[in-house]
């Protein structure tokens, strides 16, 4: 009787070392990043960070994405939900994390339709074709190619445009930003330099709204 | 009465093992979920030689069975080579060419240095060698 009460209590003990560890790390390393935010607010939004929503928009939901990531894809309308939502207060910021295999392609496809004024556009075609050109089991890239010009862009152009060496710099300096963030999946949410500490929309949506809150005191 | 003995201190060397494995469990889910360190290919085999011995040295604790050492041991084995070759991997002593990882994550990326020397994989490596001592040691009370 008495080693089952050991045993028992052991377990116990185990996982409860174990959530207060977790929470104790995760609270460490939004300390660190919330330090990092205030210091050198330059890690979450560079200078050629694409970015949507009004000018005076005071939450900033920075992103770290990857076009041929499903996740991000799947997040997409949902964060347009969340801007509709709250009209002129957020403001989306793309970064960069092209994990998969061959992603930074896409990447700089995307950097080159900027040049022609149609990012969200074909960001937006990206996403909504992405599962003919990104399957994990089949990944086929060059068939991106068939959706790009849905987004009424130049191909040609896009075919120049996106082997300009500073187009593989921007994509460095955003992988860079990702590993000193400890960003290792995608999409990796920032709001305000706070990080979304547990995945999920429903987390996200929480985290906006706490800043919301925050900066638009009623 | 030193029966009695014998027997106590047999479960607590057999808890004490089960303790080892499931302290080293827990923290390679503390590494993957909370730190957020994705696991290498040699990791997931380390892994699948490890969980097990959490439900089987437990199973052995109620009540006390030392035929577990039978069970538990040819794991804990399969475990211990395979972190040797890690730790191998990792120092550099095993040329990265016949590294069975190249795609994905790396087996060869540092994530902790604690004092120096203490890797993830150094860390398995000692707890597989705890687990194996401990069990042989059960065993040699048995057949004694």
């Amino acid at each position: 009787m008495k080693t089952h009460i050991i045993f028992g209590l052991t377990v116990l003990v185990l996982i409860i070392a174990f959530m207060f560890g977790s929470s104790y790390y995760k609270g460490k390393q939004a300390e660190k990043i919330g330090f990092m935010a205030q210091e050198n607010a330059s890690i979450f939004i560079r200078d050629h960070s694409q970015m949507f929503g009004s000018d005076d928009a005071k939450v900033y939901l920075i992103e770290f994405m990857d076009p041929a990531c499903e996740t991000c894809a799947a997040f997409s309308p949902f964060i347009k939900q969340i801007m509709d939502a709250n009209p002129g207060k957020i403001k989306h910021v793309i970064r960069y994390a092209p994990f998969h295999h061959g992603a930074d392609n896409f990447v700089k496809i995307l950097e080159a339709a900027k040049k022609q004024g149609k990012y969200w556009e074909t960001l937006d075609i990206m996403y909504k074709s992405q599962r003919y050109w990104a399957s994990h089991s089949n990944p086929q890239p060059q068939k991106i190619w068939q959706f790009i010009p849905q987004a009424g862009v130049n191909v040609e152009q896009i075919r120049r445009d996106m082997n300009d060496p500073a187009i593989a710099k921007l994509i460095d300096q955003d992988l860079a930003d990702a590993k000193t963030l400890n960003v290792r999946k995608t999409p990796g949410f920032f709001v305000n330099g706070k990080p979304l500490q547990t995945f999920g929309s429903r987390q996200l949506l929480q985290l906006v709204q706490d800043e919301l809150l925050a900066n638009y005191p009623n | 009465m030193s029966h009695l003995n014998q027997k106590s201190s047999s479960w607590n060397i057999l808890f004490l093992c089960w303790l080892v494995s499931s302290v080293s469990a827990m923290g390679s889910l503390f590494f993957s979920y909370v730190m957020e360190f994705a696991p290498c290919v040699l990791c997931w085999y380390q892994r699948i030689f490890l969980f097990p011995l959490v439900i089987i040295l437990a199973v052995g604790l109620f009540p006390i069975d030392k035929s577990v050492v039978k069970y538990a041991l040819p794991l804990a084995i399969a475990g211990w080579l395979t972190a040797a070759y890690h730790n191998l991997l990792y120092a550099g002593i095993v040329p990265e060419s016949i590294q069975p990882c190249s795609q994905g994550v790396s087996c060869t990326e540092e994530y902790i240095d604690l004092f120096g020397f203490l890797s993830i994989p150094m860390l398995s490596l000692l707890s597989f060698s705890t687990i194996i001592a401990l069990l042989i040691i059960l065993k040699m009370r048995t057949t004694k």
